[in-house]
């Protein structure tokens, strides 16, 4: 066992030092590749943490939403509709939910109102988010202007400010009551935006919808299955940006392994010959190739992993801002919580290792396969 | 001692720059002598060389080294017995560039996993034996003409070997250095090592430590006598 | 005297392996310890009868990602390319991208 590590650390030894002699060039390559895999693994990091957060946090989210369409536009429901659907079996509760938009033109954010029944707030008063907070400055009992729908100016005063910790699904809120929300949007009492139902058993729900979508043809149902599920597909790999980052990653792999794969210069098939000559096993040279694969892509991706953890987990995806933030003027401040999906770690140590090791020794199997004596004919 | 049984050797056969390198060769060498191959390039000399230092096999016939066949051996066995028993000094130096004189001194006996510090000491001494320890961590390229001929006999003999192998050993040497070359092999020859030396250079022919000249020509032996 | 090449290699993958695993044991103990965010989170979603996090605030339709209607991919008309940045980060909910959906 001792010379089995002993013979290891010996030819680790001795591809170092040939890793040494184009110090610049190794260098720069070890360089990059950890940049790469910085990137693809705080990539992985955040995108995993923010899809298994949404599909815990939104478990909370109504069993199912019914919204009205006309022509295909999302259009207010009317109220009335609640008597209706009260009545199909299953249905234990149907609820108003008031919810709209409001641009703010002073700071050109977008900021979201809703009104909550469960809140006891009176006329007069709001509770912002944090990111409403942030971005206008204004805190707990200073005013907030509003334009109305018919150009009145409207004044409110804030109650509280919700909790940052809360950033994530609160940050662009901005809870109101039902009378000043539609002093300010106009919507007629009567109609609401859409209505959000409780259901007994869950099981039932596509049932129950089957049965709306009869009773209201104009209306659309969305269960909270497909809330998650559309969360599930964000940041999908084979959407936009993200494509682009796994192709530009893959790209890179390619690129790295391509400059091993393309043979051996001259040089390299000498020293093997060498080898070869002063006693050195076809197997001892594959291991010393496989050693010198495994050199550059271990330490990489060690170091990219790390780096990756820190980025996203201590230093909030920092790099990532100016991608995620777009043009929108506020931007959620949210701590990334580390969900860690060791598959894609797994599967992201084998595409950084394998390949380029494979790259390394392959196009040296010739090298390595020839006589020793060869050496002594050239 | 070592045995030569009708020993043929031919490169590339059946394609059309076939060569016939060694015609049926016997020869015995013996053990602990100095024995050297006198002949043109392309006589054989390096083949033969090749074959008795189990760098290669030859196309037929037999080969007996202290007794032992070793022409059917497996590679695996051939490298091992190569590795210990004998010690190369190439033509070229053949020297890993880039790399210091102390691990070119070490790495043949790299594989065999031996306990790193003792194989230090061992590649030191053996440098210190010839002078070169100032120039241990020196990189190779930086050696001049006979340091490097020097650190290329230290490597040979890393893994104590009982035969050493030179081809060519003074084709880049001036007379003072081909000379010092050959009291070397003198005092490995004190220690019992078998040396054996191709080369058509008359220092070496002529020098007085050599026990027996071989003449070869085209493949052949032409005198295998024994000089003074 | 310098220490051989393959022990600084060695201690260095070996350094780099047990920082990974005490990231990760960081990890599973700030789980551990924002929980009880997390749940506080699905309080107020409950509460405010919220369906989708806050990520992007360009457009509506970037905002509540699971509430964009059939109008939205075609915003000002049926040619208009994507305006928004995060567009290019999410696809449409999964509702709308239902194919062979009953037509009753």
């Amino acid at each position: 066992m001792a010379k089995w590590i002993e013979r290891q650390r010996n030819i680790i030894d001795f591809t170092l030092s040939s890793l040494l002699r184009r110090k610049r060039k190794n260098i720069a390559l070890i360089f990059v590749y950890i940049v790469v895999v910085f990137f693809l693994a705080s990539v992985l990091f955040f995108t995993y943490s923010i899809k298994k957060e949404a599909s815990m946090i939104l478990q909370g989210s109504p069993d199912m939403i019914v919204q009205r369409m006309v022509a295909g536009r999302h259009e207010l429901i009317p109220i009335s509709h609640i008597d209706k659907i009260k009545g199909i079996r299953g249905v234990s509760s149907v609820k108003e939910r008031l919810w709209g938009y409001y641009y703010d033109p002073i700071v050109g954010a977008n900021y979201t109102l809703i009104v909550s029944d469960d809140s006891q707030l009176s006329v007069g008063k709001i509770i912002i988010g944090e990111g409403v907070s942030r971005t206008r400055l204004l805190f707990e009992g200073d005013a907030m202007e509003f334009k109305t729908y018919d150009g009145a100016i409207v004044d409110l005063e804030i109650e509280s400010t919700l909790s940052q910790k809360s950033e994530l699904v609160s940050s662009d809120l901005i809870v109101i009551s039902g009378g000043d929300f539609r002093r300010l949007f106009g919507t007629p009492e009567g109609y609401a935006t859409d209505l959000t139902l409780k259901v007994r058993n869950s099981r039932e729900l596509p049932t129950i919808a089957v049965k709306i979508a009869e009773l209201l043809p104009d209306s659309r149902q969305i269960l909270r299955d497909e809330i998650l599920r559309t969360y599930d597909a964000v940041f999908n790999w084979r959407g936009g940006i993200m494509m682009v980052i796994l192709m530009g990653a893959l790209l890179a792999f390619i690129i790295f392994a391509w400059d091993k794969a393309s043979g051996l210069s001259l040089e390299e098939r000498r020293e093997i010959g060498i080898l070869k000559a002063i006693g050195w096993e076809t197997s001892d040279v594959l291991l010393m190739k496989f050693w010198e694969g495994m050199a550059v892509s271990l330490s990489s991706f060690l170091a990219g992993v790390i780096f990756a953890y820190i980025h996203v987990f201590f230093a909030s995806s920092m790099l990532f801002e100016p991608v995620l933030k777009g043009w929108a003027v506020l931007y959620p401040h949210f701590k990334t919580v580390p969900f860690i999906d060791a598959s894609q770690i797994i599967a992201l140590f084998f595409l950084t290792v394998v390949p380029y090791t494979v790259a390394t020794i392959i196009p040296s199997w010739r090298a390595a396969t020839v006589d020793p004596d060869s050496v002594m004919r050239s | 001692m070592i045995e030569l049984q009708d020993i043929r050797k031919v490169f590339n056969t059946g394609r059309p720059n076939e060569f016939v390198a060694l015609h049926g060769v016997s020869l015995s060498i013996d053990a602990a002598k100095v024995t050297v191959f006198k002949g043109p390039s392309g006589s054989g000399k390096t083949t033969l060389l090749s074959l008795v230092g189990c760098m290669a096999r030859p196309t037929s016939g037999r080969i007996r080294l202290f007794d032992r066949e070793i022409t059917s051996l497996p590679e695996r066995f051939l490298t091992e017995i190569r590795r210990k028993t004998f010690g190369f000094i190439f033509q070229h130096f053949n020297l890993i560039k880039g790399v210091t004189a102390l691990e070119n001194v070490m790495v043949p006996a790299y594989p065999d996993g031996e306990n790193h510090a003792s194989l230090k000491e061992r590649a030191l001494n053996l440098l210190g034996l010839f002078n070169l320890s100032h120039k241990a961590h020196s990189k190779v390229e930086w050696l001049s003409g006979g340091e490097a001929q020097r650190v290329t006999i230290a490597r040979a003999l890393v893994n104590n070997p009982s035969v050493v192998i030179a081809d060519e050993p003074t084709a880049h040497l001036d007379t003072k250095l081909s000379k010092e070359f050959m009291e070397i092999m003198r005092r490995l020859n004190d220690e019992g090592k078998t040396v054996l030396i191709a080369s058509h250079d008359p220092i070496i022919h002529e020098s007085d430590i050599v026990h027996r000249v071989i003449e070869m020509r085209d493949g052949k032996i032409v005198t295998s006598g024994i000089a003074s | 005297m310098l220490m051989r090449k393959s022990s600084l290699f060695l201690i260095y993958i070996i350094l780099n392996i047990l920082f990974l695993i005490l990231l990760f044991t960081h990890a599973s103990f700030e789980k551990k310890k924002d929980m009880q965010f997390l749940r506080e989170k699905m309080e107020m979603v409950s509460k405010l009868q919220l369906a989708d996090l806050c990520l992007f605030t360009e457009a509506s339709y970037t905002r509540h990602l699971s509430q964009a209607d059939l109008h939205t991919p075609f915003q000002d008309s049926p040619t208009s390319l994507e305006h928004f940045p995060s567009g290019s980060l999410v696809g449409p909910p999964r509702s709308l991208r239902k194919l062979n959906g009953k037509m009753d």
